[in-house]
């Protein structure tokens, strides 16, 4: 375990950013949001950003390859680009596990080049969660914000910053940084934990369980006549979706520039009427349906593919940023039975 | 890094030939620049074909993996991509990428047993494959039959494959239909279900369906009446696709993704999806 002391955060970011880009939280008019770091940049003291970190590896939008036409002719341009090593501060135990989310969907073969050449050169500095939020609900999906994953865990107490090197990354990036930090007794951080866990406890969400959903509950919950309720007033906006850390549907699409053809990938939605529609019709007519989708998917049909992992990781960004105040909470909750009531 | 190929990089292909089959459908015949067959593919399976600006939409690959030399496509007009398609002119290039999805098995399930084929319209494209793949290997099959109908005559695909090759064949019985009554016709006029329960076939055998949603589904319950068991029946189903290796999240029905799951489903297996399809 190694520390530094607050006043000298600047020099540790200045540390890292000599060696590889760093981006870190900081807040902004429109929230705390994830930018490159410059000398005077501050770290944000936010819970968590507005936009996930999914962006890093899953960008909203990204140019996937570039086309020449000329005649009948077709030239196809490989636009990939090696990516830098970079460093991504302060992601919180919810953000983190929502990587491993995304991993088992783009990594598997297979696998998808532009999301591994990202992943592959980044190393995630996480941050334990010292005053979770009542939106949060990690700990349902057995995330525990005291002691994030990543390759090197912080915990910022009120004059420190301890960090801990859990894999060869994070290794790596300690031990250049050696001269600015310094070595240190854990005790503080697991004093730190402690009360993390006591404040997670006391939680509104503190406890709502997902034992009743999971690998082959299909059946269970389908049909359920629930649905129409809770999807009533969905406005089909995708909001949810968007700012989501484990949503990863997405859209190809074509750009004729003028001068040739871009063709992109860009965030999709299930939320949006058009995603399933085809010219030989439409699967999913109402937003009954595709509302169920969304829910189904994260709490049984990518669990059933996914060793029975919830593609939901408790983040709670869905649930302040829903305008009509439906998430996946009150859904749970619903169609959950007795044991969430 | 980018030694590494990227699934959704496609390469080029040419369309070598357009063979106009009825007013809206088209056999396009895809090669690569140097005149060869894109990739192998097995019966059932399915390539996404793009026109760069335009879009890419995935298609089943109409020609048998038999045929070395080049790869078809039976394509129906009915949108941006398709009609594109349809207006282009033979030495057009387009991009191709796959192949994607499960397969009929041919070399297993299918394996010694007789055939019965079952298409409506366009839904012969997949079957094609298959169908040709059957007679390629013919000792491997049993008897085969295929019942084939459409609205008209002139929408019939394939139609002269049908009658100067498969109806032809050894072992090989054609039951063509069509939806009414029309001059220059003098076969079997009527709905493909009750034309299927009409020549009432006997049970011991493997059924292949594809069409219309609302033909398999009626031809599906026909089969029962007959005494035929879900697990005896194959079909394959068709949803928006984007990616073609289950990441898009487009084709997603209950825990299966139809690009990679499928296409290709036994009519039990899909008891078990959610009725999203």
């Amino acid at each position: 375990m190694r520390k530094v002391s607050l006043d000298k955060l600047d020099q540790l970011f200045a540390g890292i950013a000599s060696r590889e880009t760093l981006y870190l939280p900081v807040d902004t008019a429109a929230g705390a949001k994830y930018e490159k770091w410059a000398e005077g940049k501050q770290l944000s003291d936010a819970l968590n950003t507005v936009r996930s970190p999914k962006d890093f590896f899953f960008p909203q939008t990204e140019n996937l390859m570039d086309f020449k036409v000329e005649g009948k002719k077709i030239e196809i341009i490989d636009t990939r680009e090696e990516s830098e090593d970079f460093v991504i501060f302060g992601v919180r135990g919810c953000d983190v596990k929502s990587f491993e989310v995304l991993d088992r969907v783009f990594l598997a073969e297979p696998a998808d080049t532009y999301y591994k050449n990202r992943r592959d050169h980044a190393t995630i500095v996480s941050m334990a969660c010292l005053k979770p939020a009542a939106t949060c609900f990690c700990g349902t999906f057995g995330i525990d914000a005291a002691s994030p994953e990543g390759d090197v865990v912080c915990h910022k107490t009120a004059d420190a910053l301890y960090l801990d090197a859990k894999t060869e990354k994070g290794e790596k990036l300690l031990a250049a940084l050696d001269s600015l930090t310094e070595e240190a007794d854990a005790a503080p951080v697991e004093e730190q934990k402690s009360l993390i866990h006591e404040r997670l406890a006391k939680l509104p969400l503190a406890g709502l369980k997902a034992d009743a959903f999971g690998s082959g509950k299909t059946d269970e919950y389908f049909d359920a006549p629930e649905w129409k309720e809770l999807s009533e007033s969905c406005l089909g906006c995708g909001t949810c979706t968007f700012v989501c850390p484990t949503c990863q549907c997405y859209d190809i699409k074509d750009f004729n520039t003028g001068h040739g053809v871009k063709r992109f990938r860009c965030w999709d939605s299930c939320m949006y009427s058009e995603f399933t529609k085809m010219s030989a019709g439409q699967p999913r007519l109402t937003q009954l349906e595709r509302f169920r989708q969304r829910f189904m998917h994260k709490l049984v049909y990518y669990p059933t593919n996914n060793d029975g992992l919830f593609s939901c990781v408790g983040c709670g960004r869905c649930v302040s940023k829903c305008p009509i105040q439906m998430n996946i909470v009150k859904v749970m909750k619903k169609l959950g039975g007795r044991a969430n009531v | 890094m980018f030694d590494t190929r990227e699934p959704l990089i496609p390469s080029v292909g040419v369309v070598t030939d357009i063979r106009i089959d009825t007013p809206d459908v088209k056999t396009f015949r895809v090669v690569t620049p140097d005149g060869k067959k894109p990739f192998d593919h097995r019966p059932g399976q399915c390539a996404m074909l793009s026109i760069p600006g335009v879009g890419e939409a995935m298609f089943s690959i109409t020609s048998s993996p038999t045929n070395t030399e080049f790869m078809e496509f039976s394509i129906k007009k009915c949108g941006c991509v398709t009609e594109w398609l349809h207006s282009m002119e033979p030495g057009q290039e387009i991009t191709i990428r796959g192949p994607y999805g499960n397969a009929f098995p041919v070399d297993t399930e299918f394996a010694g047993h007789d055939m019965l084929f079952i298409a409506g319209g366009i839904g012969l494209a997949p079957l094609r494959s298959v169908i040709n793949y059957c007679r390629h290997y013919r000792d491997r099959y049993g008897k085969i039959d295929i019942v084939y109908g459409s609205r008209t005559k002139q929408d019939l695909v394939d139609y002269q494959e049908i009658i100067e090759e498969w109806s032809k064949d050894e072992g090989v019985t054609v039951h063509l239909t069509i939806d009414r009554e029309q001059p220059e016709w003098d076969g079997h006029v009527g709905f493909v279900p009750n034309y299927v329960k009409e020549l009432g076939f006997s049970t011991d055998k493997i059924a292949v369906l594809c069409g219309p949603p609302i033909m398999i589904k009626f031809t599906l319950a026909g089969l029962q009446e007959l005494g035929f068991d879900k697990t005896q029946v194959y079909t394959t189903l068709e949803l928006r696709m984007k990616c073609g290796i289950g990441k898009c999240g487009r084709c997603n029905v209950g825990s299966k993704y139809v690009c990679k799951d499928g296409p290709v489903f036994r009519c039990d297996q899909i008891d078990e999806l959610p009725d999203e399809y």
